[in-house]
């Protein structure tokens, strides 16, 4: 008895050791969308290979999808194509697809939790890399290419090496105003973008312990944005009451079994790491990112670092995100002027992120000149959030609420920055290009930051803006 | 499925240089709408090549002597970002056989490794020896040897470096996992007969 999670769930899903050393591992649960499927779907014909357990494998369409004309055919051809290849994958190898007119659509990481498919102690895959969201269920769960998700097709199982387990510790509470967006990013400033390469994250601490289940998800989301591939949480009180009664979660014969199975896969007290850092939540401030990587980032209350003060090896990264981002070093990134705003994304486009800036920005308006706009995570979402009167309170503020799917925080759909455009953004990624126009420019941030750049026209501090205490 | 057995690669090199080169600069996002990889190689860094009305900006991939180059030299945590195949993909189908860098990030790494394209580590400061080899002499011929850990370049040896596993699998034409993973069918049916979740679906 002193294993992690990560132990338990790797040896309870290793099917052999292969010739060149890596385990052959048993994948619960396979997640697909139209992006990085369709081309496993062409390899799986041309080996002559079937599904081979099509039960375990979800498909769901998020990144191409328009989010405000919704009607088909799609007037860009190339993502009504990919929708329709996708529908006949499903049809042809069976398997479930949580399709525009179900209802139930919307970005991956965010349909598999709420439908109670990711569940705690199993393996999950999909061929997207912000997988590592599902491990705040106290899942193993890995972004995976192209040929893997043939792989898992195929067999169920894909070829990997066991990552070595960093336990990152968050104690403490955290101030008004700060959450779980700025840990992350927090995290990543710190331990740097490549800091995790070859590690699973396992967090944990009281922060944690006191984590809603949707705040522990947008923690475990980004951590490939530190370089880990795998990032989980241990499974609680928290988690289960998350799952309880949703539609793919142990009916109530099987609850209580299922309960007792889960908590088993929590790390046992005294398991060891290969690493610990800890971090205590009363040193994290409001964060944002001032580059072109997430691990670029600063308090809202600090300067934009001059190259020579950082380490000698980020300076030339520096100076590139300088030139492209048009911030002046050693001054604040407070008041740089805002185009657009985003709130949605995997990270953040969940119901939680939505009734917690509703209750800010209502009856406040957006700045004139601010493309403001709301993409609700799945419909699921969205439909609740209706029904909640959020629609309203984003709409008579003079955001834009949109279809649910990835939306902005990629350009693969009609929603993208323009020119030069500066965006305050809910999402994960700020690399040059992510939203769609090269020369684009992203500051990523939690919702609350977003909504208060809106409101503002501004890069700003939430807690002035909304007085929060 | 017989592989070729890749212990070896020689050709040309071109440097990139650059700090965590993200997937989406490798391949931006608009490029992935296709249901298949084959016309990914013309867009492979396409935004650091072209500017938005089509003209050529300045890049190493945009020079007439680095045309035709097997590997790409680059700085560390080359490839980070999003899963996306796309990236190795385009890499291999514009020509590269072989990537060196300082470090890699690990979903593109694998990635490339199933393709049959080897990322191999170098030093920082014998990538710039590399390089600076590269700019002198375009023409010059770089070979990576998988067995010997090695990268020659004229009459200079450098060490380069690949996971074990990872050069195992190259060298043994086994870089493609799907045979292995195929030939334990019963064994993958008697662990999954073992989860409760599975059976329950
Ligand atoms: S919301 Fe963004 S990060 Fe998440 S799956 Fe979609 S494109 Fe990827």
């Amino acid at each position: 008895m002193s294993k992690t999670l990560l132990d338990k769930v790797w040896e309870a899903h290793t099917v052999r050791k292969l010739p060149n050393g890596a385990t052959q591992l048993l994948i619960g649960t396979h997640l697909i969308h139209e992006v990085t499927s369709p081309q496993a779907f062409g390899m799986l014909r041309d080996l002559g290979l079937k599904v081979l357990y099509p039960q375990r494998t979800f498909a769901t369409v998020d990144h191409i999808v328009p989010t405000d004309e919704r009607e088909e055919p799609f007037s860009d051809p190339l993502a009504d194509e990919m929708i329709k290849a996708l529908r006949a994958n499903c049809d042809e190898f069976n398997i479930k697809f949580f399709d525009l007119p179900t209802g139930a659509q919307g970005i991956v990481h965010i349909v598999g939790p709420e439908q109670g498919i990711t569940q705690p102690g199993t393996t999950i895959a999909c061929g997207d890399s912000h997988t590592s969201t599902h491990g705040a269920f106290g899942a193993i769960a890995f972004g995976i290419g192209t040929s893997q998700v043939r792989d898992v097709l195929a067999t169920q199982t894909m070829a990997l090496h066991k990552p070595k387990v960093r336990r990152v510790n968050v104690d403490g509470k955290l101030a008004p105003g700060v959450y779980a967006k700025d840990v992350i990013l927090h995290i990543i400033r710190k331990l740097g973008v490549n800091g995790g390469i070859g590690y699973a994250y396992e967090y944990g601490g009281s922060t944690f312990d006191n984590f809603t289940q949707e705040e522990r998800m947008t923690v475990c989301n980004m951590s490939i944005e530190g370089g880990a591939r795998v990032g989980y949480v241990n499974p609680d009180d928290t988690t289960f009451d998350y799952l309880k009664g949703r539609p793919y979660a142990p009916k109530a014969e099987e609850w209580d079994a299922a309960v007792a199975r889960w908590r088993s896969f929590a790390s046992d007290p005294d398991a060891t790491y290969d690493d610990v850092v800890n971090f205590r939540a009363e040193d994290i401030g409001p964060t944002i990112t001032w580059g072109i990587n997430p691990g670029q980032a600063i308090f809202i209350d600090e300067n934009v670092p001059t190259p020579a003060e950082l380490p000698e090896k980020d300076r030339a990264t520096a100076e590139e995100a300088l030139v492209h981002m048009n911030l002046a070093p050693g001054k604040p990134i407070k008041g740089t002027k805002v185009d657009v705003a985003f709130l949605g994304s995997c990270t953040n486009g969940r119901l939680s992120d939505l009734t917690e800036v509703a209750r800010f920005v209502k009856g406040r308006k957006v700045k004139d000149g601010v493309k403001a706009i709301v993409v609700p995570g799945s419909q699921g979402v969205s439909q609740i959030a209706e029904k909640m009167g959020l629609a309203e309170i984003f709409r008579d503020a003079g955001f834009e609420w949109r279809g649910a799917g990835c939306s902005m925080c990629l350009g693969m759909n009609p929603d993208k920055l323009v020119g030069h455009q500066l965006c305050a953004s809910s999402s994960n990624r700020n690399f040059k290009g992510r939203q769609g126009s090269p020369t684009g420019r992203t500051v990523l941030m939690s919702p609350i930051m977003v909504a208060a750049a809106a409101l503002t026209g501004e890069i700003t501090d939430a807690r002035e803006v909304f007085d929060i205490k | 499925m017989a592989l070729e057995k890749i212990t070896q690669v020689t050709g040309r090199g071109v440097y990139v240089p650059g700090e965590d080169i993200d997937t989406d600069r490798i391949i931006p996002a608009r490029f992935m709408k296709c249901i298949t990889f084959d016309g990914l190689g013309e867009f492979a860094f396409y935004d650091e090549r072209k500017a938005a009305d089509g003209s050529l900006k300045p890049h190493p991939l945009n020079e007439e002597r680095y045309v035709g180059a097997k590997f790409l030299l680059s700085g560390s945590n080359f490839g980070c970002g999003s899963s996306r195949e796309h990236a190795p993909q385009a890499l291999y189908r514009y020509g590269f056989r072989a990537v060196i860098a300082e470090s890699f990030a690990e979903i593109f790494f694998g990635n490339s490794i199933t393709l049959g394209m080897p990322c191999a580590v170098m030093a920082h400061d014998d990538i710039q020896a590399l390089a600076g080899l590269i700019e002198s002499d375009p023409a010059i011929l770089i070979t990576l040897d998988l067995l010997e850990g090695k990268v020659t370049a004229a009459d200079m040896d450098f060490p380069a470096t690949l996971p074990p596993h990872a050069k195992e699998a190259l060298v043994q034409g086994k870089w493609d996992a799907i045979a292995d993973l195929l030939e334990s069918v019963d064994e993958i049916k008697n662990v999954a007969g073992n989860l409760a979740y599975f059976k329950a679906a």
